[in-house]
């Protein structure tokens, strides 16, 4: 049977193949090293591919769903009197539904991509694809844990080879860039972890009853667990300590569920990021390797919208309602800040960067509407600006490779010598800016529906934010493909085979979403069900 | 031997009894034999040979103290009990349970590593009698299992003033050197100071209870329902806090630390960091538990305010160790404060006292303790290797590692990882449980800052990745690893792994085994 083989943990671990692949080959071959790591990419591809094609969205991921019990600590119990076990418990838990699937086939197409547009890589090959693989690994495992420890795990996984990609082939000030990536995305993380813990000891205790007598204890960071807890009124959790008999530490009280709240949303906003915790990402966006940038923006950013909405909102429905305002001032403010500031930059890249924010800010807008349609929006919004980022970061590779600068005043012209890329390009463009026909525009249009409904006034303001991109982007993609003709640029040549193919896939499916955008809504139709049904105003699609 | 009882009336010492001390034995027959050995050997004879009889010594004792873990485990497997009686000696003056048991073997397994990692990198010239060296590291251990195994102030001191003056020998070995000698001074000075504030805080519970057994003390605290003078009885915690502070170099104590360790001979600073340390956490971990509970008198909240400073002086150590140590270049060095900020860490299990629901906190500090050891003594003997082909440790020595000496650069990362604490090592699950425990008993502004202090160490540990991987040297001759110091390297690391991977039977077997009750408090 199917369901027997465990496809997620092989999606995730296939990188792995890979990494012993190339770690194995002799320096004399290290040419080769590419060329395994792009195709050790295309096992978890394919594999979700698979797991996309064979999702039923009625009857949702369960029976791929696996559970095994990887720590399972004894505490001390001597003073719990009659107590069989007490333990800590670790749960190896993974599981795909609806929200995870989209941005896990997301990642397995841009690390694919990114792993072909690495051709730019000249020094230490080797290292550099045994790093991007570990953060493959990373990535994957992100989407799919199902337990709070191993999500920080998996986390803090991808921390560690993007220091390394960032440090050692990036550009000038790569040493900066990493540190200031590394201290940020720490700190974040750390947030995370103490909101983690914090959930573990209160929703994830758990009693069991075991035998006649017996009464197994135990801490737990499952997902399940935690959503069992939080919705069952006899838990612990929900127990006020002056109804249980000596007080229990386990009751989460309104103000330290805000607390938690609080700091999941800190946590996964330095990640998004939202304004102000956003100057890491423009260094990154600078400074890293083109082909660590494209996976940087096209999938460890949406990390923190994905972290956002299943830690965030759905374990907290009650307080996210009552905070839905301030989401949307600051997906406003993401909105606006990321366009005008966009407007004024010099460099492409950065551009590109504000560009990034102001188009997170969408999915946060998406998000505080709290309805299916603004949801649905939010999450395509993830993927296809995952898919668009991506593909201008490729061409921004291809284009840095050939004049050596993103400087706007430098560049230009460009539809002459490569009439192909600066078709590309423009192409990409007009998705980032929302054309119709194209993914862009499902995602904004979504979200900003679902916003309208609750939040009609912030909805208006952020429609002004969308024209400004349409300036900025056209500004600055007119300005490169047929501004002013450098003598020293006429001689490029268009874009090689393996910069083409991972152009034309990424632009196939940003128009796929842009004209089917069903693909990505079926799997997601039952997905917010649940959390909908927790709303007080109850869910409308 | 374990009358129902205690009884402060000294019992002499019977045959039988003297068997329990077998490991200490061991160390010392060793030490003595190594002692004439290095007497009679010939000049020109090579002192690896002492080396490698050192390292039996500690195998040997090792072994002894595991057939007595085991044997006790056995004993008491029958129903109901779980393990048998603690082993009482010298009217409960030295206690062998499991507590001090794993504590031994901590300290042990580290003296090994360091002896078997000096074996490869220590050099004739710079250290003349290598032959001390070696076999002083012996007694030093003997101090340290004392004071795990002491349930009397005076055999706590009295293992304390062993450890403390071999190690001011040791850190002065480096003869000609100048920093060496500035080093052994200033720790002579401020251990002998140190010792004397313990001393004198030890007098103070002695005036207030008349005794100077642990048990002893706290059943006079019970007895008197409430002490007639808590100034005192803070007073003498005080004194008795700032010496131990000083001892394992938690902020505001630790000002000695970099210039010591900067100036010993990198094993023996390796020893500072994990085994003096690690002892004098232990003892103040059964002393504080012992006795904490215990006391108490109207409108005084004294257990309340000893866990308190306790946590107070953790907190300190962390944000001071770890802020400190971002503009330090110098790797000894900053290996010193990032062992101040590990202090502060190992401090917060033994802070957190006891609640219902939490009582792990000799698990949470056993196993960071083990991780600690590892990644610790991994660190300081990749920096040995340093040390020795560039002829200095600063930070800038480890450019280009990567291209110099792949596999040992490797080995560093996991030792940086899981000194940062991130997965998938030993030093991550380390501080995951120390912070579960912090979560469960409501501590969460302990919590707050152990989480700080770990992401600003992110900066300095990854400085190091940065110079081994990212930056060059020019020259990229490689750096040659001694066979032993490799070794140690390696089995470090494997474990640091193995403690990230599979962090289960080590928790699990300290938190049942090592009972609060009937392991760690004299009673």
């Amino acid at each position: 049977m199917i369901a027997d083989i465990p496809i997620l943990s092989m999606i995730v671990f296939s990188p792995l193949l890979g990494l012993l692949a190339v770690a194995l080959l002799p320096k004399s071959y290290a040419h080769y090293a590419k060329w395994i790591a792009f195709g050790a990419t295309l096992i978890p591809l394919g594999l979700t591919l698979w797991l996309y094609a064979a999702y039923d969205a009625g009857t949702g991921g369960t029976k791929y769903a696996e559970l095994a019990t990887w720590v399972n600590a004894s505490l001390n119990k001597e003073f719990l009197g009659d107590v069989a076990s007490y333990t800590f418990k670790l749960q190896y838990q993974l599981g795909v539904d609806g929200l995870s699937l989209p941005l896990l086939l997301l990642t397995t197409v841009v690390a694919s991509m990114a792993a072909l547009a690495s051709v730019h890589i000249k020094k230490r090959r080797k290292s550099f694809y045994l790093w991007f693989l570990v953060l493959e690994v990373g990535m994957l495992g992100v989407f799919l844990a199902r337990d709070l420890i191993l999500f920080f795990m998996f986390f803090e996984l991808t921390l560690i080879p993007m220091f390394f990609l960032i440090g050692i082939w990036g550009f000038f000030g790569r040493e900066k860039a990493a540190s200031r990536f590394l201290i940020y995305n720490g700190l974040g993380s750390a947030i995370m972890l103490v909101a983690f813990l914090l959930l573990v000891v209160t929703a994830g205790f758990q009693v069991e009853q075991t035998g006649q007598q017996a009464v197994q204890l135990s801490y737990s960071g499952s997902y399940d667990v935690l959503l069992r807890n939080f919705a069952d009124p006899n838990a612990y959790v929900n127990l006020v300590p002056d109804a249980v008999q000596g007080g229990t530490p386990f009751y989460m009280s309104e103000s330290m569920r805000w607390t938690v709240f609080l700091l999941l949303l800190a946590a996964f906003g330095i990640k998004l990021p939202v304004f102000p915790f956003h100057t890491w990402m423009l260094k990154v966006h600078v400074e890293a390797p083109p082909s660590i940038v494209m996976v940087h923006s096209g999938v460890l950013l949406k990390m923190g919208a994905y972290g956002l909405l299943r830690f965030g909102i759905f374990l907290f429905p009650a307080q996210v309602e009552s905070f839905s305002f301030v989401l949307a001032l600051l997906g406003v403010i993401n909105l606006l800040y990321g366009a005008i500031l966009a407007f004024v930059q010099k460099d492409f890249k950065l551009v590109l960067a504000y560009s990034s924010i102001s188009h997170m800010g969408i999915v946060l807008l998406g998000l505080a509407s709290l309805n299916g349609i603004g949801l649905n929006g939010a999450v395509i919004q993830l993927v296809s600006h995952g898919l668009i980022s991506a593909l201008l970061f490729l061409v921004v590779g291809s284009l840095q490779e050939r004049a050596g600068t993103t400087d706007l005043q430098e560049l230009g012209g460009f539809a002459r010598s490569m009439p192909f890329m600066s078709g590309i390009l423009l192409a990409a463009g007009l998705a980032s800016i929302g054309l119709p026909g194209l993914s862009g525009f499902v995602g904004e249009l979504l979200a900003l529906l679902g916003l309208y409904d609750t939040q009609p006034a912030l909805t208006a303001v952020a429609v002004l934010g969308i024209i400004l991109s349409a300036a900025y982007m056209l500004r600055s993609v007119l300005a490169i493909t047929f501004g002013q003709v450098q003598e020293r640029f006429t001689t490029f040549r268009d874009a090689r085979l393996v910069e083409a193919v991972p152009m034309i896939v990424l632009l196939a499916l940003i128009v796929l979403i842009g004209v089917y955008p069903a693909v990505l809504t079926s799997p997601l139709k039952h997905s917010f069900d649940f959390l909908l049904g927790q709303l007080s105003g109850g869910g409308d699609s | 031997m374990s009358p129902d009882t205690v009884s402060n009336e000294l019992a002499p010492l019977s045959w039988a009894d003297a068997a329990y001390f077998a490991p200490e034995w061991i160390l010392l027959a060793f030490f003595i034999l190594l002692a004439v050995l290095d007497l009679f050997l010939a000049r020109s004879t090579s002192r690896a040979v002492i080396g490698y009889l050192t390292l039996t010594g500690l195998v040997a004792s090792m072994g002894a103290v595991l057939w007595r873990l085991i044997d006790r485990d056995q004993a008491g497997s029958g129903e109901g009990e779980p393990v048998a009686d603690v082993i009482r000696l010298l009217a409960d003056s030295y206690r062998i349970d499991d507590f001090a048991s794993m504590l031994k073997l901590v300290f042990l397994a580290a003296a090994a590593l360091i002896v078997l990692m000096s074996l490869g990198t220590v050099k004739q010239e710079e250290v003349p009698n290598r032959g001390e060296f070696y076999y002083l590291l012996l007694p030093a251990v003997v101090g340290a299992m004392m004071m795990a195994s002491a349930g009397d102030l005076i055999t706590l001191y009295v293992g304390l003033e062993l450890l403390s003056v071999t190690t001011y020998v040791l850190v002065g070995l480096r003869k000609r050197e100048v920093k060496s000698a500035e080093a052994a001074f200033k720790y002579v000075v401020t251990g002998g100071i140190a010792s004397a504030f313990i001393l004198f805080g030890m007098s103070y519970l002695y005036g207030l209870t008349g005794a100077t057994n642990f048990g002893a003390i706290a059943q006079a605290f019970q007895s008197q329902q409430a002490i007639a003078a808590p100034e005192l009885l803070y007073a003498g915690l005080f004194l008795l806090l700032g010496g131990f502070g000083v001892k394992i170099a938690a902020a505001p104590f630790h000002a000695w630390a970099p210039d010591v360790y900067q100036g010993a001979p990198t094993p023996i600073t390796a020893f500072l960091a994990v085994v003096a340390k690690g002892a004098s956490l232990a003892a103040m971990f059964r002393l504080v538990f012992s006795i904490g509970f215990f006391a108490s008198a109207p409108g005084w909240p004294i257990a309340d305010d000893i866990f308190l400073l306790l946590l107070v002086l953790a907190a300190a150590a962390m944000i001071v160790g770890t802020t400190a140590a971002l503009v330090q270049r110098n790797m000894k060095r900053l290996l010193a404060l990032s062992g101040v900020a590990n202090a502060g860490y190992l401090l917060i299990p033994i802070g957190l006292s006891l609640q219902d629901m939490h009582a792990s906190n000799t698990g949470e500090f056993g196993f960071y303790l083990i991780a600690y050891m590892l990644m610790n003594i991994g660190a300081f003997a990749v920096v040995s290797l340093v040390e020795r082909s560039r002829g200095e440790e600063l930070l800038g020595g480890f450019a280009g590692m990567y291209h110099r000496a792949p596999w040992t650069a490797i080995a560093m990362l996991i030792f940086l990882l899981s000194l940062a604490g991130l997965p998938v090592t030993g030093g991550f699950f380390g501080k995951l449980f120390i912070l579960l425990g912090a979560a469960q008993s409501g501590a969460y502004w302990i919590l707050a800052v152990m989480v700080a202090s770990s992401v600003i160490s992110y900066y300095f540990y990854f400085a190091i990745a940065r110079q081994m991987f990212m930056r060059s040297l020019g020259d990229d001759t490689p750096i040659p690893v001694p066979v032993t110091t490799g070794i140690v390297i390696w089995i470090c690391a494997a474990l640091t792994l193995v403690l990230g991977i599979v962090p289960t039977p080590l928790l699990s077997w300290m938190n049942e085994h090592i009972s609060i009750v009937t392991d760690l408090l004299v009673r």
